[in-house]
């Protein structure tokens, strides 16, 4: 006859299912005695961590003589999936070299409408715009929601 | 040590002074329920209050902290929202039963409840059978569930208790004989003597491994009994929805509630009692000095540490193990616990006859 295995046998199923027991609890005793994550939110609005890649509203960023970087291709208006984006532009002629290009004229972003899927950010080819941590955007009027990002 | 016999002797005196025999019997039962009652539900806040902070703090969390300093009030608002809740008048139960299943359920405990030894003679029921009253007190309880889900009329909530009352009967028994295992080391079945006798070092560490053994069963039937997770098999939200308590709305689920937590606080306050020691101070043979500072502490504090001790650890096994099926539930019982409960009753009993204990 075949030997049976041991954590078969009766007293072998006891012992295993005694020290997994104690596995299990010795995992939610540490558990018990480490700090805990619940954020007191309305208190401690100085010392909030949020985590840097949270996504809580779209802007587009301006160094300090107010120039951005957008050169109003509208891959982000074409690649948003919710029509957040639109661009306005409008064509300027250069004074040197006599050739038209297109600038931005306006960048409305509906954050009612956005679903923060990173996608503009993505596809943008020079940065222009960025997902920020700012992330009270409630307000009483569905109409504030439109924004204007560029300057 | 604070002794309360005094206390409730002068009081006796008193009422025996002042008035004729009957009245004075009479207004020392209506004190003690009163009490009795009183106490209950300051246990019962306590006890959900509790179990509210363990809970979150077993899975990283804070708990309640908006309501009251540190979420104190947290109970208070509950029991007002239950208290305000609409009581339905189920169409074809069995108004009576319907009606009388929660409080039978209530009283069971509360009887249970009043056999705890809180100090030295702050005890209510205290004669020669106590054990065994404890243990017939205590049963009577499932008799509340399965008339909760026989007269609501509804299929689930009837397999509901049904589950329950296999799983409690069940239980009952590996219950039985760790408290067996335990008369058997006291040689007493009254609580105050089982108690008294623990003064010279705990049962749990007199009766050494066979104590040990019975204790750990004892916790795990002690979850089953109570209805608690991992044996929370008569709620089950995708089958039976609620269980038995599956129609009662209102103050007839807070009595249900109710008396699951006092159960609990029940089940460990016997389990204080028979292994740890009850209201008996720490005791180490050798230290005098040690134990004469140990006898400082009241025994109430005592007894009231050592409960929530254990109901801690009860908590501690309900947060961390996920739940059974009813015929796992039912295997590890008739299989494991009551064959390793009787084994253990038998190394017990040839360790007291040979002398092995301390």
């Amino acid at each position: 006859m075949k030997r049976m295995e041991f954590r078969n046998t009766y007293i072998g199923n006891i012992t295993i299912a005694v020290k997994s027991l104690f596995t299990g609890m010795r995992v939610t005793l540490r558990e018990f005695f480490t700090r805990k994550i619940t954020e007191q939110y309305p208190e401690n609005r100085k010392t909030l961590h949020i985590p840097e890649r949270h996504r809580a509203r779209l802007v587009m960023p301006h160094d300090e003589n107010g120039n951005n970087k957008c050169i109003a291709c509208g891959l982000c208006q074409q690649t948003c999936p919710n029509g957040t984006i639109s661009i306005t532009t409008r064509t300027v002629t250069d004074e040197e070299s006599g050739k038209s290009r297109k600038v931005l004229a306006e960048y409305r972003y509906d954050l009612g409408a956005c679903m923060f899927c990173q996608l503009c950010v993505n596809v943008c080819p020079k940065n222009a715009i960025e997902f920020s941590n700012e992330f009270e955007n409630a307000v009483f009027d569905r109409s504030r929601l439109i924004i204007k990002l560029n300057k | 040590m604070l002794d309360f016999t005094t206390i409730t002797t002068a009081i006796d005196r008193f009422l025996h002074s002042a008035l004729p025999d009957w009245a004075a019997t009479l207004t020392e039962c209506a004190l003690v329920a009163v009490c009795v009652i009183a106490a209950y539900l300051v246990f019962a806040i306590v006890m959900i209050f509790m179990e509210r902070k363990v809970c979150a703090a077993f899975q990283c969390r804070l708990g309640p902290t908006r309501v009251g300093f540190w979420g104190v009030l947290q109970v208070f608002a509950d029991v007002f929202k239950m208290l305000i809740k609409e009581i339905i008048e189920i169409k074809d139960s069995d108004r009576i039963l319907y009606n009388l299943a929660p409080f039978l359920v209530i009283m069971s405990s509360l009887i249970t409840f009043s056999c705890l030894p809180f100090a030295e003679g702050l005890q209510v029921l205290d004669f020669n059978i106590g054990v065994f009253f404890i243990m017939a007190a205590s049963s009577f309880g499932i008799l509340g569930i399965l008339l909760a889900g026989w007269s609501s009329s509804n299929k689930f909530s009837m397999i509901g208790a049904m589950r329950s009352g296999g799983q409690m009967i069940s239980y009952e028994l590996s219950m039985g004989l760790c408290i067996l295992t335990l008369v058997v080391l006291s040689g007493t079945m009254q609580i105050s003597e089982i108690v008294e006798t623990q003064t010279r070092g705990w049962f749990i560490i007199r009766g050494h491994i066979p104590a040990i053994i019975a204790f750990i069963i004892y916790i795990i039937a002690g979850n089953a009994e109570t209805n608690r997770a991992p044996f929370d098999l008569p709620e089950a939200e995708s089958e039976l929805t609620a269980g038995f308590h599956t129609e009662y709305s209102g103050m007839g689920f807070g009595l249900f509630y109710v008396a699951e937590f006092m159960n609990m606080f029940i089940i460990s306050g016997i389990a204080s009692t028979l292994f740890l020691g009850g209201w008996a101070p720490l005791y180490i043979p050798g230290l005098e000095g040690f134990n004469e500072a140990m006898c400082w502490i009241p025994g109430i504090v005592w007894f009231l540490g050592k409960t929530f001790f254990v109901i801690w650890l009860m908590m501690w096994i309900r947060w961390t193990f996920p739940r059974m099926r009813i015929d796992q539930v039912l295997v590890l019982e008739w299989k494991y616990l009551v064959p390793i409960g009787l084994l253990n009753l038998l190394i017990m009993t040839i360790c007291v006859v040979m002398g092995w204990t301390f």
